[in-house]
Protein backbone atom coordinates (compact mmCIF):
# COMPACT_ATOMS: atom_id res chain seq x y z
CA UNK A 1 0.00 0.00 0.00
CA UNK A 2 2.01 2.69 -1.27
CA UNK A 3 1.02 6.29 -1.33
CA UNK A 4 1.32 7.77 -5.50
CA UNK A 5 0.97 11.24 -6.55
CA UNK A 6 -3.05 10.20 -7.48
CA UNK A 7 -4.02 9.77 -3.73
CA UNK A 8 -2.48 13.50 -3.13
CA UNK A 9 -4.05 14.94 -6.35
CA UNK A 10 -7.57 12.90 -5.02
CA UNK A 11 -7.48 15.16 -1.62
CA UNK A 12 -6.57 18.41 -4.12
CA UNK A 13 -9.43 17.62 -6.18
CA UNK A 14 -11.55 17.15 -3.35
CA UNK A 15 -10.75 19.79 -1.27
CA UNK A 16 -11.12 22.20 -4.61
CA UNK A 17 -14.44 21.14 -5.00
CA UNK A 18 -15.59 21.70 -1.35
CA UNK A 19 -14.11 25.23 -2.04
CA UNK A 20 -16.05 25.79 -4.69
CA UNK A 21 -19.29 23.90 -3.13
CA UNK A 22 -18.88 26.44 0.17
CA UNK A 23 -19.03 29.14 -1.91
CA UNK A 24 -22.77 28.33 -3.76
CA UNK A 25 -23.85 27.35 -0.20
CA UNK A 26 -22.90 30.81 1.98
CA UNK A 27 -24.08 32.46 -0.99
CA UNK A 28 -25.22 35.21 1.66
CA UNK A 29 -22.23 35.76 4.12
CA UNK A 30 -18.55 37.00 2.58
CA UNK A 31 -16.58 35.60 5.17
CA UNK A 32 -17.22 31.89 4.50
CA UNK A 33 -16.97 33.11 0.43
CA UNK A 34 -13.41 34.14 1.84
CA UNK A 35 -13.11 31.33 3.38
CA UNK A 36 -13.97 29.24 0.89
CA UNK A 37 -11.75 30.49 -1.74
CA UNK A 38 -8.83 30.13 0.95
CA UNK A 39 -9.44 26.42 0.65
CA UNK A 40 -9.30 26.13 -3.36
CA UNK A 41 -5.98 27.71 -3.18
CA UNK A 42 -4.93 25.21 -0.57
CA UNK A 43 -6.02 22.43 -3.20
CA UNK A 44 -3.97 24.13 -5.17
CA UNK A 45 -0.73 24.02 -2.77
CA UNK A 46 -1.35 20.51 -2.18
CA UNK A 47 -1.09 19.94 -5.83
CA UNK A 48 1.92 21.99 -6.51
CA UNK A 49 3.90 20.20 -3.41
CA UNK A 50 2.61 16.65 -4.67
CA UNK A 51 3.90 17.19 -7.82
CA UNK A 52 7.16 18.78 -7.11
CA UNK A 53 7.91 15.95 -4.26
CA UNK A 54 7.11 12.92 -7.27
CA UNK A 55 9.01 14.85 -9.68
CA UNK A 56 11.74 15.96 -8.18
CA UNK A 57 11.86 19.71 -8.75
CA UNK A 58 11.80 22.16 -6.20
CA UNK A 59 10.26 24.65 -8.51
CA UNK A 60 6.75 23.63 -7.56
CA UNK A 61 7.45 24.63 -4.09
CA UNK A 62 8.48 28.19 -5.29
CA UNK A 63 5.73 28.84 -6.71
CA UNK A 64 3.83 27.35 -4.08
CA UNK A 65 5.48 29.51 -1.45
CA UNK A 66 4.54 32.45 -4.37
CA UNK A 67 0.75 31.36 -4.11
CA UNK A 68 1.02 31.76 -0.33
CA UNK A 69 1.86 34.76 -0.83
CA UNK A 70 -0.73 36.52 -2.92
CA UNK A 71 -3.82 34.15 -0.68
CA UNK A 72 -2.00 36.16 2.30
CA UNK A 73 -2.35 39.13 0.72
CA UNK A 74 -5.72 38.34 -0.98
CA UNK A 75 -7.02 37.72 2.85
CA UNK A 76 -5.66 40.57 4.24
CA UNK A 77 -7.30 43.34 1.37
CA UNK A 78 -10.77 41.16 1.37
CA UNK A 79 -11.12 41.46 5.32
CA UNK A 80 -10.00 45.35 5.17
CA UNK A 81 -12.82 45.64 2.12
CA UNK A 82 -15.40 44.02 4.41
CA UNK A 83 -14.67 46.18 7.89
CA UNK A 84 -14.83 49.21 5.84
CA UNK A 85 -17.72 48.21 4.37
CA UNK A 86 -19.38 47.15 7.60
CA UNK A 87 -18.62 50.68 9.06
CA UNK A 88 -20.56 51.88 6.11
CA UNK A 89 -23.73 50.37 5.74
CA UNK A 90 -23.65 47.60 9.28
CA UNK A 91 -24.02 44.93 7.27
CA UNK A 92 -22.47 42.16 5.23
CA UNK A 93 -24.78 40.42 3.48
CA UNK A 94 -23.90 39.84 -0.59
CA UNK A 95 -27.30 40.71 -1.59
CA UNK A 96 -26.91 44.57 -0.74
CA UNK A 97 -23.59 45.11 -1.72
CA UNK A 98 -25.13 46.64 -5.20
CA UNK A 99 -24.02 49.97 -4.36
CA UNK A 100 -21.92 50.38 -7.71
CA UNK A 101 -24.38 48.49 -10.00
CA UNK A 102 -25.77 51.61 -12.11
CA UNK B 1 6.04 0.71 5.51
CA UNK B 2 2.52 0.90 6.48
CA UNK B 3 2.65 3.96 8.56
CA UNK B 4 3.26 6.39 5.96
CA UNK B 5 -0.17 5.22 4.24
CA UNK B 6 -1.43 5.05 7.39
CA UNK B 7 -0.22 8.93 8.28
CA UNK B 8 -1.58 9.66 4.57
CA UNK B 9 -5.21 8.66 5.41
CA UNK B 10 -5.20 10.12 8.55
CA UNK B 11 -4.42 13.58 7.93
CA UNK B 12 -6.12 13.61 4.07
CA UNK B 13 -9.27 12.45 5.96
CA UNK B 14 -9.06 14.91 8.83
CA UNK B 15 -8.39 17.84 6.57
CA UNK B 16 -11.33 16.88 4.41
CA UNK B 17 -13.39 16.29 6.92
CA UNK B 18 -12.80 19.60 8.61
CA UNK B 19 -13.08 21.37 4.99
CA UNK B 20 -16.83 20.02 4.86
CA UNK B 21 -17.24 21.44 8.43
CA UNK B 22 -16.12 24.84 7.35
CA UNK B 23 -18.45 25.47 4.72
CA UNK B 24 -21.27 23.42 6.55
CA UNK B 25 -20.52 24.89 10.68
CA UNK B 26 -23.66 27.24 11.21
CA UNK B 27 -21.59 29.55 13.11
CA UNK B 28 -18.50 31.11 11.72
CA UNK B 29 -16.10 31.81 14.20
CA UNK B 30 -16.22 27.23 14.26
CA UNK B 31 -15.20 27.53 10.63
CA UNK B 32 -12.74 29.65 11.40
CA UNK B 33 -11.69 27.32 13.78
CA UNK B 34 -12.62 24.43 11.32
CA UNK B 35 -10.54 25.91 9.06
CA UNK B 36 -7.56 26.13 10.90
CA UNK B 37 -7.69 22.37 11.59
CA UNK B 38 -7.80 21.90 7.60
CA UNK B 39 -4.93 23.78 7.25
CA UNK B 40 -2.92 22.02 10.00
CA UNK B 41 -3.30 18.68 8.40
CA UNK B 42 -2.22 20.18 5.24
CA UNK B 43 0.67 21.40 6.71
CA UNK B 44 1.13 17.60 7.95
CA UNK B 45 0.49 16.41 4.25
CA UNK B 46 3.38 18.79 3.27
CA UNK B 47 5.58 17.27 5.69
CA UNK B 48 4.78 13.85 4.25
CA UNK B 49 5.49 14.84 1.57
CA UNK B 50 8.82 16.30 2.29
CA UNK B 51 8.86 20.21 1.66
CA UNK B 52 8.89 20.94 5.66
CA UNK B 53 9.79 24.52 4.61
CA UNK B 54 6.15 25.60 3.28
CA UNK B 55 4.52 22.69 5.93
CA UNK B 56 6.06 25.24 8.42
CA UNK B 57 5.19 28.53 6.65
CA UNK B 58 1.21 27.47 6.27
CA UNK B 59 1.39 26.80 9.60
CA UNK B 60 2.88 30.23 10.64
CA UNK B 61 1.58 32.59 8.18
CA UNK B 62 -1.47 30.91 7.63
CA UNK B 63 -2.82 29.36 10.53
CA UNK B 64 -0.58 32.38 12.94
CA UNK B 65 -1.21 35.28 11.20
CA UNK B 66 -4.44 35.11 8.28
CA UNK B 67 -6.85 32.83 10.23
CA UNK B 68 -6.38 34.39 13.08
CA UNK B 69 -7.05 38.06 11.30
CA UNK B 70 -9.95 36.05 9.86
CA UNK B 71 -11.37 34.78 14.01
CA UNK B 72 -10.79 38.50 14.76
CA UNK B 73 -12.85 39.78 12.22
CA UNK B 74 -15.79 37.30 12.56
CA UNK B 75 -15.66 38.39 15.89
CA UNK B 76 -15.25 41.80 15.58
CA UNK B 77 -18.57 41.89 13.29
CA UNK B 78 -21.29 41.98 14.89
CA UNK B 79 -23.66 39.91 12.54
CA UNK B 80 -26.76 37.48 12.95
CA UNK B 81 -25.26 35.02 11.04
CA UNK B 82 -28.43 32.91 11.43
CA UNK B 83 -30.18 35.87 8.72
CA UNK B 84 -26.84 34.93 6.73
CA UNK B 85 -27.85 31.46 6.66
CA UNK B 86 -31.53 32.04 4.96
CA UNK B 87 -31.07 29.96 1.76
CA UNK B 88 -29.16 27.52 2.47
CA UNK B 89 -31.22 24.65 1.86
CA UNK B 90 -32.16 26.49 -1.75
CA UNK B 91 -28.63 26.91 -2.81
CA UNK B 92 -27.66 22.93 -1.49
CA UNK B 93 -28.98 21.58 -5.06
CA UNK B 94 -26.87 23.87 -7.33
CA UNK B 95 -24.13 24.08 -5.66
CA UNK B 96 -23.94 19.96 -5.46
CA UNK B 97 -24.90 19.94 -9.31
CA UNK B 98 -21.95 21.96 -9.68
CA UNK B 99 -19.78 20.54 -7.36
CA UNK B 100 -20.90 17.19 -8.46
CA UNK B 101 -19.96 17.89 -12.12
CA UNK B 102 -16.53 19.41 -11.19
CA UNK B 103 -15.63 16.26 -8.86
CA UNK B 104 -16.36 13.73 -11.91
CA UNK B 105 -14.53 16.21 -14.53
CA UNK B 106 -11.35 16.18 -12.04
CA UNK B 107 -11.95 12.63 -11.80
CA UNK B 108 -11.68 11.92 -15.43
CA UNK B 109 -8.68 14.08 -15.74
CA UNK B 110 -7.06 12.27 -12.55
CA UNK B 111 -7.75 8.64 -14.23
CA UNK B 112 -6.47 9.60 -17.74
CA UNK B 113 -3.70 10.86 -17.33
CA UNK B 114 -0.03 9.98 -17.17
CA UNK B 115 2.97 11.64 -16.60
CA UNK B 116 4.90 12.05 -20.22
CA UNK B 117 8.18 10.53 -20.61
CA UNK B 118 9.94 13.75 -21.37
CA UNK B 119 9.13 15.52 -17.98
CA UNK B 120 12.68 13.92 -16.19
CA UNK B 121 14.39 15.42 -18.99
CA UNK B 122 12.74 19.30 -18.44
CA UNK B 123 13.11 19.53 -14.65
CA UNK B 124 14.85 23.11 -14.04
CA UNK B 125 15.82 22.64 -10.42
CA UNK B 126 16.12 18.42 -9.22
CA UNK B 127 15.71 18.30 -5.29
CA UNK B 128 19.02 17.93 -3.71
CA UNK B 129 19.18 14.54 -2.11
CA UNK B 130 17.86 14.96 1.91
CA UNK B 131 21.02 13.78 3.09
CA UNK B 132 23.26 16.73 1.61
CA UNK B 133 20.81 19.51 1.94
CA UNK B 134 17.71 20.33 3.63
CA UNK B 135 14.48 21.31 2.10
CA UNK B 136 14.99 24.64 3.79
CA UNK B 137 18.12 25.29 2.48
CA UNK B 138 17.92 23.92 -1.01
CA UNK B 139 14.19 25.91 -1.19
CA UNK B 140 16.96 29.04 -0.61
CA UNK B 141 19.33 28.12 -2.37
CA UNK B 142 16.86 28.33 -5.37
CA UNK B 143 14.80 31.57 -4.31
CA UNK B 144 17.44 33.47 -3.37
CA UNK B 145 19.62 33.15 -6.86
CA UNK B 146 17.16 31.79 -9.72
CA UNK B 147 13.96 33.18 -8.92
CA UNK B 148 14.86 36.39 -7.08
CA UNK B 149 12.93 38.43 -9.12
CA UNK B 150 9.72 36.72 -8.58
CA UNK B 151 10.56 36.65 -4.66
CA UNK B 152 11.29 40.61 -4.79
CA UNK B 153 7.38 40.22 -6.64
CA UNK B 154 5.85 38.46 -3.96
CA UNK B 155 7.44 40.98 -1.28
CA UNK B 156 5.66 44.04 -3.36
CA UNK B 157 2.62 42.24 -3.58
CA UNK B 158 2.73 41.96 0.33
CA UNK B 159 3.72 45.88 0.72
CA UNK B 160 0.51 46.96 -1.56
CA UNK B 161 -1.87 44.67 0.34
CA UNK B 162 -0.74 46.28 3.47
CA UNK B 163 -0.52 49.38 2.58
CA UNK B 164 -3.78 48.78 0.78
CA UNK B 165 -5.42 47.17 3.84
CA UNK B 166 -4.04 50.33 6.77
CA UNK B 167 -5.49 52.68 3.82
CA UNK B 168 -8.76 50.92 3.68
CA UNK B 169 -9.56 50.52 7.39
CA UNK B 170 -7.32 53.77 9.14
CA UNK B 171 -10.50 56.31 10.43
CA UNK B 172 -9.48 59.97 11.79
CA UNK B 173 -11.88 60.68 14.27
CA UNK B 174 -12.94 64.02 14.44
CA UNK B 175 -13.07 64.52 18.33
CA UNK B 176 -10.00 62.95 19.42
CA UNK B 177 -7.57 65.16 21.31
CA UNK B 178 -3.60 64.63 20.22
CA UNK B 179 -0.75 66.42 21.08
CA UNK B 180 0.62 69.33 18.75
CA UNK B 181 4.06 69.57 19.45
CA UNK B 182 4.80 72.79 17.12
CA UNK B 183 1.81 74.03 18.78
CA UNK B 184 3.17 73.57 22.04
CA UNK B 185 6.97 74.54 20.97
CA UNK B 186 5.12 78.03 19.67
CA UNK B 187 3.19 79.21 22.68
CA UNK B 188 4.55 82.73 24.31
CA UNK B 189 3.40 84.45 27.14
CA UNK B 190 1.85 86.97 25.42
CA UNK B 191 -0.92 84.33 23.49
CA UNK B 192 -0.53 81.98 26.36
CA UNK B 193 -2.37 84.17 28.88
CA UNK B 194 -4.67 86.93 28.72
CA UNK B 195 -4.86 89.86 31.39
CA UNK B 196 -8.27 90.84 32.42
CA UNK B 197 -8.12 94.14 34.30
CA UNK B 198 -11.64 93.68 36.56
CA UNK B 199 -12.82 96.52 38.19
CA UNK B 200 -14.26 96.45 41.83
CA UNK B 201 -17.81 95.99 42.23
CA UNK B 202 -18.52 95.05 38.94
CA UNK B 203 -17.10 91.67 38.20
CA UNK B 204 -16.91 90.55 34.27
Amino acid sequence: MTIGLGHYLTVAAILFTIGIFGIFLNRKNVIIILMSIELILLAVNVNLVAFSAFLGDLVGQVYALLVLTVAAAEAAIGLAILVAYYRNRGSIAVEDINLMKG
Amino acid sequence: MIFPALFFYLFAGVCIAAAVMVIAARNPVHSVLFLILAFVNAAALFILLGAEFLAMILIIVYVGAVLVLFLFVVMMLDVDFAQLRQGFIQYLPIGAFLGGILLIELVLVLVSWTIGPDVQRTIATPIPPIASMLNTEALGHVLYTRYVYFFQAAGVVLLIAMIGAIVLTLRHKPHVKRQNIADQIARTKATAIDIVKVRPGQGL
